[in-house]
């Protein structure tokens, strides 16, 4: 049965395509310098995108030679038949036949088109039997990764510097398209991705797998993707998701397995070490810089850099009543996030206790806040048992 | 009784005539296209370069849906009301609208909805932020508090729409002349007929989803947010279930238009009329069942995706059939090319570009490529402006000598063809390109692999802008005068409009004509 559907798939396309297959070889040559020139999508890493590639292709091609054929006769006509030439019009108006033909020859290509992305989209939909599960969440405006089976978990942020954004620096490479923490995974492995997020809906796309799929509040989706050359592979947030919806990029770095495996050994370790560095008593210069670093990933894009916030949007820092108040409401807001306002997130869930002790010391005292008081990171866990 | 209009403004205040409504319809979608396509140039002005130069990311997000709202509600739909005012009675031979004080009313409520959403833009945290699409929960819970102010505003235009798509089905009718068959109705008020009922089926689905946000944001429900048991994927499905026959609202009038135009300037009859009629009966039909494509990355199970995609594909049967139709319209006919056939011609062939990029984003798997990139931005502006615009364009240079009793200016008018021709295609082309090789729709600021064709499309955009201000003025200078028009205008050209005088009374067919 299936290998009838086949023949008769190729059947289809051959008979739709037989009029340009002379242009197959100047097609393929002009596909080299269109992919050289980044004017088309790209053929991918994976499987399903070599094939998702291929089925835009033929489809794009099916529609060039209809194309040449109805312009063809438009163009002539319009060449040949005009009043100035003298041409008297023909007074024909109607053609059951005619008309019957021209509904069911496209109804036959597009038959011969469904087939070949039926096969496609149930590759996409088995997401069975995967090596390797990886839980997505799409955050205003960053992701995190959770390796599930184990704990390591991670936000990626965007880590091209203001400056570059605002023109006071030139742009380097990979402009908008880099992070802080690339998510990394195996080559050659079946990896699921189970995609879900925390405030509004985002979408996860990384054109070299072919995968996007949006990111709902509330709903988990899956997709999985096989990769199979090492390298590093970009892409941005597709669903339009608020103010920084063009500054949430996604980097997956494709390493070998072995690789792969001490990375993530690697991560477990440093996770271990800040747990244990939560009960670490910090100074106040230590919290200082790193809360620093802290606030200006996490915190500027809505408060800026200068902590005078956006009037209407986001309020100010300095000066602001939270951070210049009891100590208590403003873990409450970093930790719990605002009771009134959702674009101010629960970061409790987002940053460890360190960076929590440390953000939260800046706020206090930058930008002439002066409060001369410090939090500790034990604090912070206290606070959250309480 | 041959009474003309009252003196002074009131005239178009209390105006129940439906040639004054028809203008003040069309003059209100021209500013509102203007303003719109201001609205544009800022964000093409900024999107000139990589960095953020002119316009912070919160301001940009704010035009981008402004300009959506304002060219779909504002722009389009209306001018396609005006010209049905305008043109349907005459075309029927009907002495007015079925409902002329409640035309005046559907009218006059639209400025001050468009007032409402447009004074947003000054309100603290600014105007609606979140896509003319508006998906929740962006718009419910994170949105700014002017989005109760575009709630009412919408609710104002779909009375407005509904209002007046009833009319024109009751003008339809109950008030052709007779002899006035069906199946003799020129096809402008065919596909407006079948718009008209397009309408009045959605537009209170889009009450309802407006509403349904509303009682989110004020009233305690958690109809789009999970956290309450809701779904923001459905409020994705009930916007889709309008906005999807919204987007044949936009383009069945289109289809009437250019039937009107290519016959008269072929000199030959409509190839295949009645298969006209049932290709836009077809594809209203379809746009009912197709909504989900939009969605396909929503995570449907996959029954749902397969059912979308076929549906979906099977819209390019009809729609071929038209553009078959047209192309034997013109196939062996004596042609000339005034403006209104060129902006004809360009439709045909711009609007089939943009239905094959849509046949190609039917392809679900295909379509997880393509989906909310500047791919699908090219398509659906290619389907609008060449589609939409430049049809109300033919439209206008087509009868206006019939409304002022002048003709306009031939030379003028190709410069704007050949303008806004080559604008639209610099502007919109590039942006297949850019999209296919990865960049994302409604972002301020990209990266720099899309840097040369994103300035390229930001010159075109200009261009074409400045040719709407070469149309503003042709239009301007034919109001006031010019070469006269004769009663026929044309060579011989098909419909009653024809045998009414240039410029048309202020009341015609007030006796029926007998159609053979």
């Amino acid at each position: 049965m299936l290998m009838g559907l086949k023949r008769l798939f190729a059947f289809l396309t051959l008979s739709a395509l037989a009029p340009g297959a002379f242009a197959q070889e100047a097609a393929e040559k002009a596909q080299e310098g269109v992919q050289r020139w980044g004017v088309n999508m790209t053929q991918g890493v994976t499987e399903v995108s070599r094939t998702t590639y291929d089925l835009h292709m033929l489809i794009f091609w099916i529609c060039v030679a209809i194309g040449v054929v109805v312009f063809g006769v438009m163009f002539y006509s319009m060449w040949r038949h005009r009043k100035s030439k003298g041409y008297k019009a023909a007074q024909f108006h109607e053609s059951t036949l005619v008309e019957l033909a021209w509904t069911i020859v496209p109804t036959l290509i597009l038959v011969g088109m469904a087939f070949p992305a039926t096969k496609t989209l149930y590759d996409i939909y088995d997401t069975k039997e995967a090596d390797l599960d990886i839980m997505i969440t799409g955050y205003q405006w960053k992701w995190k990764y959770d390796y599930l089976g184990s704990d390591v978990s991670f936000f990626s942020n965007l880590s091209t510097p203001l400056t570059q954004i605002n023109n006071q620096q030139a742009k380097t490479e990979n402009y908008l398209l880099e992070v802080d923490e690339p998510m990394v995974v195996p080559i050659n492995k079946k990896i699921r991705f189970l995609i879900t997020a925390n405030d509004v809906i985002h979408a996860w796309w990384v054109p070299d797998l072919a995968v996007k799929k949006d990111a709902i509040p509330g709903f988990v989706n899956e997709s999985w993707t096989r990769i199979d050359e090492p390298g590093i592979y970009r892409g941005q947030c597709a669903e339009l998701c608020g103010k920084d919806h063009g500054f949430m990029p996604i980097v997956v770095k494709a390493v070998p397995e072995d690789e792969y495996h001490s990375w993530l050994s690697e991560r477990a370790e440093q996770a271990a070490l800040i747990k244990e560095l939560t009960n670490k008593t910090f100074t106040f210069d230590e919290l200082y810089e790193r809360g620093k670093k802290v606030y200006n990933s996490a915190c500027a894009a809505c408060h800026q850099p200068n902590g005078q916030g956006v009037p209407g949007a986001f309020p100010a820092i300095a000066g602001s009543q939270v951070a210049t108040g009891g100590m208590d409401s403003h873990l409450s807001m970093v930790v719990n996030g605002s009771p009134n306002n959702p674009a101010m997130q629960a970061f409790g869930a987002q940053l460890n206790e360190v960076d929590l002790a440390a953000v939260i010391t800046y706020q206090r005292n930058a930008f002439g806040n002066n409060m001369g008081d410090t939090v500790q990171p034990i604090d912070i866990l206290n606070f959250k048992n309480k | 009784m041959a009474h003309g209009p009252k003196p002074g403004f009131t005239r178009w205040l209390y105006t129940t005539n439906h040639k004054d409504i028809g203008s003040m319809y069309l003059w209100f979608s021209f500013a509102m296209f203007l303003l719109g396509g201001c609205m544009a140039l800022v964000i093409r002005a900024e999107l000139f370069q990589p960095g953020l130069q002119i316009v912070q990311p919160e301001f940009f997000n704010q035009m981008t849906t402004m300009h959506g709202l304002i060219m779909v509600f504002g722009a389009v739909m209306p001018a396609f009301v005006g010209l049905a005012n305008w043109m349907v009675p005459m075309m029927i031979g009907a002495p007015d609208m079925a409902l002329p004080r409640m035309n005046n009313w559907s009218f006059w409520i639209l400025p001050f909805a468009f007032a409402m959403l447009t004074s947003t833009l000054f309100m603290e945290g600014g105007a609606p932020n979140f896509g003319w699409t508006f998906y929740a929960p962006l718009s419910t819970e994170y949105a700014p508090p002017s989005v109760t102010f575009f709630i009412f505003a919408v609710h104002i235009m779909g009375a407005s729409s509904i209002m007046g798509a009833i009319n024109i089905v009751a003008t339809i009718l109950n008030m052709r002349a007779p002899g006035m068959t069906l199946m003799k109705m020129p096809l402008f008020v065919w596909t407006w007929l079948i718009t008209a009922y397009l309408l009045i089926a959605v537009m209170p689905v889009l009450a309802g989803v407006v509403t349904m946000m509303l009682m989110d944001i004020h009233f305690g429900t958690s109809f789009f947010s999970a956290a309450g048991g809701g779904d923001p994927v459905l409020f994705q499905h009930v916007f889709w279930f309008f906005g999807h026959p919204e987007v044949y609202i936009m383009i069945l009038p289109a289809f009437g238009i250019v039937s009107a135009i290519i016959p008269t300037f072929a000199r030959k009859p409509l190839f295949g009329y009645s298969s006209m009629v049932y290709a836009t009966a077809s594809i209203a039909f379809l746009s009912f069942i197709v909504w989900a494509h939009h969605m396909f990355t929503v995570g449907m199970p996959i029954a749902g995706e397969l059912f979308f995609m076929y549906a979906t594909m099977l819209i390019a049967v009809p729609t071929g059939v038209k553009v078959f139709n047209w192309v034997s319209t013109m196939f062996r006919g004596s042609m000339t090319f005034e403006t209104p056939m060129l902006f004809s011609i360009a439709f045909v062939i711009l609007f089939t570009l943009g239905g094959f990029s849509g046949l190609m984003l039917a392809i679900a798997p295909a379509d997880f490529q393509y989906h909310d990139t500047y791919f699908v931005v090219a398509h659906f502006h290619y389907v609008l402006v060449p589609g939409a615009i430049f049809s109300i364009t033919a439209g206008v240079y087509y009868w206006l000598p019939k409304w002022t009793g002048n003709m306009y200016n031939e030379t003028m008018g190709k410069v704007h063809f050949w303008m806004a021709f080559v604008g639209l295609n610099v502007t919109f082309f590039p942006m297949h390109f850019v999209g296919l090789a990865g960049m994302p729709r409604r972002i301020p600021d990209y990266a720099l692999q899309f840097a040369d064709f994103n300035q390229i499309a930001s010159v075109g955009a200009f261009l074409f802008g400045a040719a709407q201000i070469v149309f503003l003025f042709n239009v301007i200078r034919t109001v006031q005068g010019g070469k006269k028009a004769t009663d026929e205008v044309w060579e011989n050209p098909e419909g009653l409009e024809w045998s009414v005088p240039s410029p048309a009374p202020y009341h015609t067919f007030s006796t029926p004509p007998v159609v053979r």
